[in-house]
């Protein structure tokens, strides 16, 4: 019992940092080790800083705000090119067909694990506790921190 | 031990020289402008009328702790305060007067600030020449000169030009918090609040370069989120304008083209607008004229090959928590992006 306290703190601690000098997460590594965790997805920090890029980088120009528009919708259930961190990873560099533009050398590697983080943020699969709770535009859906955990169903492009 | 103390003093000078020299170019009390100059009015005023009220509170309190007691008080033994129906009136009348004084100083300087509160925030009495949107974002200054006509519109940031003797209207908006604009030996501060556009005027009786702040604590680098105001005349301004219109040069050596391909592949491209090219990014400041600008980093470094190549590889050695991720490029890559910068004029 006495631990509690303890383990929230050293959690929420993590949860906090803003690690602005820190190298990304190594690629090679996260492609070939199948338990492999993307440690910027418990940190709100930079689940808030991919939630920024989403928009900034105009992922949202296609994407919406997750609901899809042009290019499929990210807050649902359907992974056409895989649902792990570094799948998605891979989409934003490699860019995909029909459309998906490669990414590759334009943005900066911490910041497509970030985009990664947030994109994973929309189907609930990031820690409820670091997921981000508000927009800065007007909301369409519950936000980030309330989404329910999407079962991952893997699916062929349309 | 001699050599010491000459080293000590010699250092002081430095550190007194170097603070007169940053007071002229950010400071109130060296007004630059018609509100400047009230502004600083009002601080003399209150400075010296609130030091004489405090010598004078202090000088009182001094003399109530240190007066000794009266003889016959301290040999009648009794621990009582004796009280004389005179003296307390007389006391009384001290006590009125020090209540109605300090309520008409304070009522003064009230109705003074109130005045000069009016008149530097009154709407402008001439009629608008030159309008400039001001949009704070973290950690810098995006800045636009209106213009009816598209192609007449300058861009630039963390750097505002301005005619002498001109009123100049600034219309300030946020892209994500609170910020605010501050230029002291010009006006006083006015917020710039997200989605609530708000207008304030400049007007510069003299020619020089100015320095402003972000007044408003914004985040991590809320301290070196500066920019300059450069008063010149009305020719000078005329040509900076002329020439912030141009597009980027065509003409380029091969190592500045070199760089441009690389802007144009690297994370670079993604934020930063440079006007006749690929790059449009709305994300970061516009480069278009990047080397015609005094600064980097909004005020943070002076504008040199050094420093850029500091920002481009680690800008976050120097503005830790700024949105602008480091670039991986290696030394040669980087010299053909800071020749293809430094033609940016």
């Amino acid at each position: 019992m006495a631990l509690l306290p303890v383990a929230l703190t050293v959690t929420s601690c993590k949860r906090e940092e803003r690690n602005f000098n820190t190298p990304p997460p190594n690629v090679s590594e996260a492609q070939t080790n199948p338990s492999f965790k993307n440690p910027l997805e418990e940190n709100a920090y930079s689940l808030s800083e991919g939630k920024r890029l989403f928009s900034q980088y105009n992922c949202n120009g296609c994407h919406a705000q997750g609901g899809g528009g042009m290019g499929p919708a990210l807050m649902d259930e359907k992974w056409i090119y895989g649902a792990r961190p570094e799948q998605v990873f891979a989409t934003i560099v490699e860019g995909r067909p029909n459309g998906m533009p490669s990414f590759r050398g334009r943005v900066q590697e911490t910041q497509v694990w970030q985009l990664s983080a947030y994109v994973r943020s929309l189907s609930g699969h990031v820690p409820k506790d670091a997921a981000s709770s508000r927009d800065d535009h007007m909301q369409g859906k519950p936000p980030e921190s309330r989404t329910k955990e999407q079962p991952i169903k893997n699916t062929s492009p349309p | 031990m001699r050599a010491r103390q000459i080293n000590w003093g010699f250092l002081t000078w430095v550190a007194l020289v170097n603070t007169t020299v940053a007071a002229t170019t950010q400071s109130s009390v060296d007004p630059a402008g018609p509100q400047a100059q009230h502004i600083s009015q009002l601080w003399w005023v209150m400075l010296y009328l609130l030091t004489g009220v405090f010598i004078l509170v202090m000088s009182l309190l001094s003399i109530g702790a240190f007066r000794r007691r009266s003889k016959a008080a301290e040999t009648s033994g009794r621990n009582v305060i004796q009280t004389d129906s005179l003296r307390e009136t007389k006391m009384a009348r001290v006590v009125m007067g020090g209540v109605v004084v300090t309520t008409v100083i304070l009522f003064a300087l009230l109705v003074s600030s109130f005045i000069v509160g009016r008149t530097i925030y009154s709407t402008p009495k001439e009629p608008t020449v030159l309008t400039i949107d001001i949009t704070g974002h973290q950690w810098w200054w995006d800045v636009r000169y209106e213009n009816q006509v598209a192609s007449q519109i300058v861009t630039t940031a963390n750097e505002i030009h301005i005619p002498v003797g001109r009123q100049v209207v600034f219309k300030l908006n946020s892209a994500d918090v609170i910020h605010s604009f501050w230029v002291p030996n010009l006006h006083g501060k006015t917020d710039l609040i997200p989605g609530h556009p708000a207008e304030t005027w400049l007007k510069a009786d003299r020619t020089g370069v100015y320095r402003g702040q972000c007044a408003e604590f914004c985040g991590h680098q809320h301290a070196h989120m500066a920019f300059e105001v450069v008063v010149e005349s009305e020719e000078q301004f005329q040509a900076w304008y002329e020439s912030q219109l141009k597009s980027a040069p065509a003409q380029l050596t091969s190592s500045q083209s070199r760089g441009l391909q690389l802007f144009l592949s690297k994370p670079c491209v993604m934020c930063h607008t440079i006007q006749g090219t690929d790059a449009g990014g709305k994300v970061g400041p516009d480069l278009t004229h990047l080397a015609s600008r005094q600064t980097i980093a909004a005020g943070a470094l002076q504008n040199n090959r050094t420093n850029l190549s500091r920002w481009i590889l680690n800008s976050q050695d120097v503005k830790p928590g700024n949105h602008m991720p480091p670039i991986p490029l290696n030394s040669e890559e980087l010299n053909f992006v800071l020749d293809y910068l430094e033609s940016l004029k």
